[in-house]
């Protein structure tokens, strides 16, 4: 962004005016106070909801040293810059944005306000108070990646995204190289539902893919509807995502990939009451506890369950990394040569499939 | 690029469920603008009937009741548009619109302790025989019973309309002045229409809830509502072709998802906007062909109505 | 037995009083649900009405409530002139987001040029875009006698599908590591829709809201166009006979709606939202609708109706993360206020009395559309 007169205006004016407008930031006397933008309704079953969870997490770990606030549904866009300000205004000392629309708001919220702390989920932008968290989705898909590919008869996985975006290619392609690794015959479908969340499409998602072939579904939508659709196929498998969607033990749903975020969470306050909090760009995984396994249930035959867990516990104690040579991409080209590890900033602008999936992603 | 995974059959049997619960909202809205009330608040009722549907076949454990609970959810909703459209006077569209809004706070208010729970579940029903046909029995006799309730809803309105109360009722919605004239009772028609409307936007709802997805979640009707009306228009209020309208609204997205996962490479918002423009194309073909009375839009469509003597 | 009876005019008092009755009434039942939910019912209701005029933040929330407001009076104003003559434009949603749509593609189209010309033209584009889409509808009646109710509406659809073809295709950000939504227009200075008093969030979307409400109180009450669309509205005969040409008062009420849905779009997207994304379009033209008729159609009462309605949305997320009130439950209050204001509605335009119906001169002419019964 190029500054001159009227970006300075535009930021610099609007912080110095509410400081100087006197605003009565509430004083913080007794507990911190800790905000969290949500971008759906807490009863989403799946994003907010974990976020959610985490915030619970914390409620429980401080007790009345923290005090936490929360909005849901919070539009990307317009609304959110007020509602991150109204959180600030209200004495807030840490705000957590969780959802990659927030980006350019938060960053406008930072800006006026420098003795506030930010964190944005997804994004990459930072400043000084404002730090960006992630978590490592990719490594979960690995292990199931690794399930999908023991379990399937007809050797067609299907894989439901949301958007064609790095997070979505990381776990589409991540999922493939490890069940390919244990079965060299599979092949993948890739819907592209283009929403995060709208439970006929994913039902009607699954059903197609169903109807083609596929006995292991992959989803990287939030409702449950695929598990649904599943059951009702019958033996056809699926895996929870960003909750445990335990609902469907023991089959369909054979285990899950659960986004818990109460560890990041509670170590940043801490950060914050310690006076140690520092912006950073932080990417989270299974070793962090950001990403976990849930339970893989008995529909697994026992060798395929501790093939996965000790795949779970490689990448845990960080002895492997889910994208790691030799790997081609897509159109045969090398991407990684023997051993060569993918680096962060590689995977954050992934988008290109690797070598063996067909298709091609949307532009 | 393989189509050969495409099965027809396969295709149109889910196109059967895929296009339920837009269909029984549809009908229901169909009713009411067959009597001259434009509700709006479709989505908002679908969604009232998704939760109480879902809260009564979890308490009751059974998914009958629970569509029971949805129908009467889903009127009582369309009680409050009824009150204050007919005998308040307000307009139906802000009216309408605003019933969506209240449907949906309503909705996820009483959803809160519904979380995560999974609903009772519900068995198809395949009929003997018809199910062993080739090709039509997996299309049309293999599914659970409430496919099959919508389309003898669709038939009973279909014959409804050609009944003595079906002619009143139409009567009232081409031109209400008219019919109050002849002493037909206006308001009272168009009340037990509006709650047919809510019953069926009701049931449309719990189908996503209890068949569907089956879970309560915030957001699950996601517009559904929404396209309902289309469906209606697209019909030019006529049963029969609102099962094809349905068909048409729900195969689109079936079809592009099944063209998907064959590789085809498919320009999905094209192909979900073809629906809405092939419905403004039928308006205006209906609008500006022969027999123009007969199928254009209910006469009374949207007025309000005051009985003045 | 109770019996409506129409007034010979609407009634000034009830007028002014019901949209006060509403509120109160909204106050006491939405008390009562807050406080089942467990909450403070005085509490919350002084957060949600008190707080953001007068509260501890008053100088942020104060403009923030213009802002707000800003796009749905502009839209509303448009589609008042409409409804009044029995045009009944529903899809401005359709022409909110084409107007930002055209707005923000001619402006990236010279992106990064740093010319003063490129907001104007953005704002004439969103204008013109947001017309055009209105037109559609206008058209079609005019040519082969559609119902432009439907139209428009099916046009929405339409146009959120645009949308989303957009913000993931030619307008996506080609910085923006591959997620769905334009590059940010209030970063880029050309095209920024900025702060017109420093500090204060308010853009020129309030500005053209403000004088949409001016335009329209003249054009109503001094103008012939005023004249024929009140004349329209209460006797298309009438307005035949004194020389009103239906088609042109279709087309005129139609381009009207649709340019202003537009600039609300094209302000809104320069602006407070910043970029062209999937979610881009929040409501604001269905809301816009509503808020016409609380209004009454009238321009004074648009401009209070949009204010009421910005003040629920900003003091219900204030409610949200002071009291930690559900979203959900500000959603429940929102529409009930609703249905208070315009059951409440009845009284201006209707006389309740005991005793039997009689049978009186005033029975409207109904062979044509008429708006509501309080809009006349």
């Amino acid at each position: 962004m190029k500054l001159n007169r009227r970006t300075l205006l535009a930021s610099g004016a609007t912080a110095a005016t509410l400081a100087t407008l006197g605003l009565p930031v509430r004083a913080q006397e007794g507990p911190l106070k800790v905000g969290f933008i949500y971008v759906g309704p807490i009863g989403d079953g799946g994003w907010t909801y974990q976020h959610d969870q985490g915030r619970l997490a914390v409620e429980e770990h401080f007790g009345d040293a923290v005090e936490t606030i929360y909005q849901e549904s919070v539009p990307e866009g317009a609304d959110a810059e007020r509602a991150i300000t109204q959180m600030v205004l209200s004495g807030a000392k840490l705000i957590f944005t969780t959802s990659f629309g927030y980006m350019d708001p938060t960053v406008n919220v930072a800006t006026q306000f420098p003795d506030v702390r930010f964190e944005h989920a997804t994004g990459y932008k930072t400043a000084p108070n404002l730090a960006v968290y992630d978590a490592r989705f990719y490594e979960g898909r690995a292990v199931i990646g690794t399930i999908a590919g023991r379990m399937t008869k007809t050797n067609k996985i299907g894989y439901i995204g949301s958007f064609p975006i790095p997070e979505v290619i990381q776990g589409i392609n991540s999922s493939f190289i490890h069940a390919r690794k244990v079965n060299p015959d599979v092949e993948m479908v890739v819907i592209w539902a283009y929403t995060w969340f709208d439970p006929a499409k994913e039902a009607d998602a699954a059903k197609a893919m169903i109807e083609q072939g596929v006995d292991v579904i992959l989803q990287h939508t939030d409702s449950t509807a695929p598990q649904a659709a599943a059951q009702e196929a019958g033996n056809v498998f699926t895996f929870g995502q960003a909750s445990d969607m335990e609902a469907f033990k023991p089959t369909p749903r054979i285990s899950s990939i659960i986004d818990n975020w109460g560890p990041y969470y509670i170590q940043r306050i801490q950060a914050v009451l310690d006076g140690t909090w520092e912006s950073q760009s932080f990417w989270g995984g299974i070793a962090e506890g950001e990403v976990l396994i849930g339970e893989i249930t008995e529909a697994v035959p026992a060798e395929v369950k501790a093939e996965a867990e000790a795949l779970r516990d490689q990448i845990a104690s960080k002895a492997y990394h889910p994208f790691t040579g030799p790997l081609n991409k897509q159109d045969g080209s090398v991407w990684l040569a023997e051993g060569q590890v993918a680096t962060d900033e590689e995977l954050r602008g992934l988008n290109f499939y690797v070598e063996g999936i067909a298709g091609e992603i949307p532009s | 690029m393989d189509l050969s995974g495409i099965s027809p059959i396969l295709l149109l049997a889910s196109l059967m469920v895929a296009s339920t619960p837009i269909l029984l909202a549809a009908l229901g809205e169909l009713v009411v603008e067959r009597a001259g009330i434009l509700n709006l608040g479709v989505e908002g009722m679908m969604i009232t009937g998704a939760i109480t549907g879902f809260a009564t076949a979890v308490a009751t454990g059974s998914p009958v009741l629970g569509f029971l609970g949805a129908a009467a959810g889903g009127a009582a909703l369309s009680v409050l548009f009824a009150v204050l459209v007919l005998w308040l006077k307000s307009n139906q569209v802000a009216t309408g619109l605003a019933l969506t809004l209240f449907g949906l706070g309503l909705a996820s208010l009483v959803g809160q302790s519904y979380n995560g729970i999974r609903a009772p579940e519900m068995a198809d029903i395949t009929i003997p025989v018809l199910s062993e046909l080739p090709v039509l029995g997996p299309i049309l006799f293999q599914h659970d019973w409430v496919v099959y309730l919508g389309l003898a809803l669709v038939a009973a309105v279909w014959w409804f309309l050609r009944t003595q109360a079906g002619l009143t009722l139409r009567a009232v919605g081409e031109n209400h002045e008219a019919a109050h004239a002849l002493g037909y009772k206006v308001l009272r028609l168009r009340f037990f229409a509006i709650l047919f409307g809510g019953a069926c936007a009701g049931l449309g709802g719990a189908y996503l809830s209890l068949v569907r997805v089956p879970q309560w979640t915030e957001g699950v009707t996601a517009g559904a509502g929404w396209i309902a009306l289309a469906i209606v228009v697209f019909a030019s209020w006529r049963p029969l072709r609102l099962l094809l309208g349905a068909w048409l609204f729900g195969g689109i997205s079936v079809l592009q998802l099944n063209l998907q996962a064959a590789n085809v490479p498919v320009p999905v918002e094209v192909l979900s906007m073809a629906p809405y423009v092939i419905t403004i194309l039928v308006l205006v073909l209906i609008s500006s062909g022969r027999g123009r009375a007969a199928l254009a839009a209910p006469g009374s469509l949207g007025q309000p109505f005051h009985a003045s003597r | 037995m109770i019996v409506l009876e129409k007034r010979p005019a609407p009634s000034r008092g009830w007028a002014l009083a019901t949209p006060v009755l509403a509120v109160l009434a909204t106050m006491v039942v939405g008390g009562l649900l807050f406080a089942a939910l467990g909450k403070d019912p005085v509490l919350a209701i002084r957060t949600i009405f008190w707080d953001p005029l007068f509260g501890d933040f008053a100088s942020y929330t104060r403009p923030q409530l213009l802002i707000k407001a800003g796009p749905l009076i502009l839209i509303a104003i448009g589609l008042s002139f409409g409804f009044r003559a029995g045009i009944w434009n529903i899809g401005a949603e359709g022409q909110y987001v084409l107007g930002a749509l055209t707005g923000a593609a001619v402006g990236l189209a010279f992106y990064p040029s740093e010319s003063r010309l490129i907001f104007p033209l953005m704002v004439l584009a969103g204008a013109l875009g947001g017309m055009a889409w209105a037109l559609i509808p206008a058209l079609l009646k005019v040519r082969f006698g559609t119902n432009e109710i439907l139209v428009s509406l099916m046009l929405v659809y339409v146009a959120t599908n645009l949308l989303a073809y957009a913000a993931l295709g030619p307008l996506q950000n080609p910085e923006g590591m591959g997620f769905p939504g334009s590059r940010n227009l209030a970063q880029w200075p050309a095209a920024a829709n900025l702060d017109l008093l420093p500090g204060t969030g308010v853009h020129w979307g309030v500005v053209a809201a403000g004088l949409a409400v001016i335009a329209a109180y003249i054009l109503l009450s001094r103008h012939v166009f005023g004249f024929a669309v009140r004349l329209a509205g209460q006797s298309p005969r009438a307005a035949a006979f004194a020389g009103v040409s239906p088609s042109g008062l279709v087309y005129a009420c139609m381009a009207i709606s649709g340019a202003l849905a537009g600039l609300a779009g094209v302000f809104e997207v320069t602006g407070p939202a910043g970029q062209i994304s999937i979610d881009f379009n929040v409501s604001y033209g269905f809301t816009a609708i509503i808020v016409a008729f609380l209004g009454r159609l009238h321009p004074v009462g648009i401009l209070l109706a949009g204010l009421l309605m910005a003040l629920t949305y900003i003091g219900g997320e204030m409610a949200q993360t002071q009291l930690g009130l559900p979203a959900a439950a500000v959603q429940l209050f929102q529409g009930m206020l609703l249905f208070f204001l315009l059951a409440m509605d009845l009284l201006t335009t209707y006389r309740l009395r005991l005793g039997h119906q009689r049978v009186t001169a005033t029975r409207p002419v109904a062979t044509q559309p008429h708006p509501a019964g309080g809009t006349r």
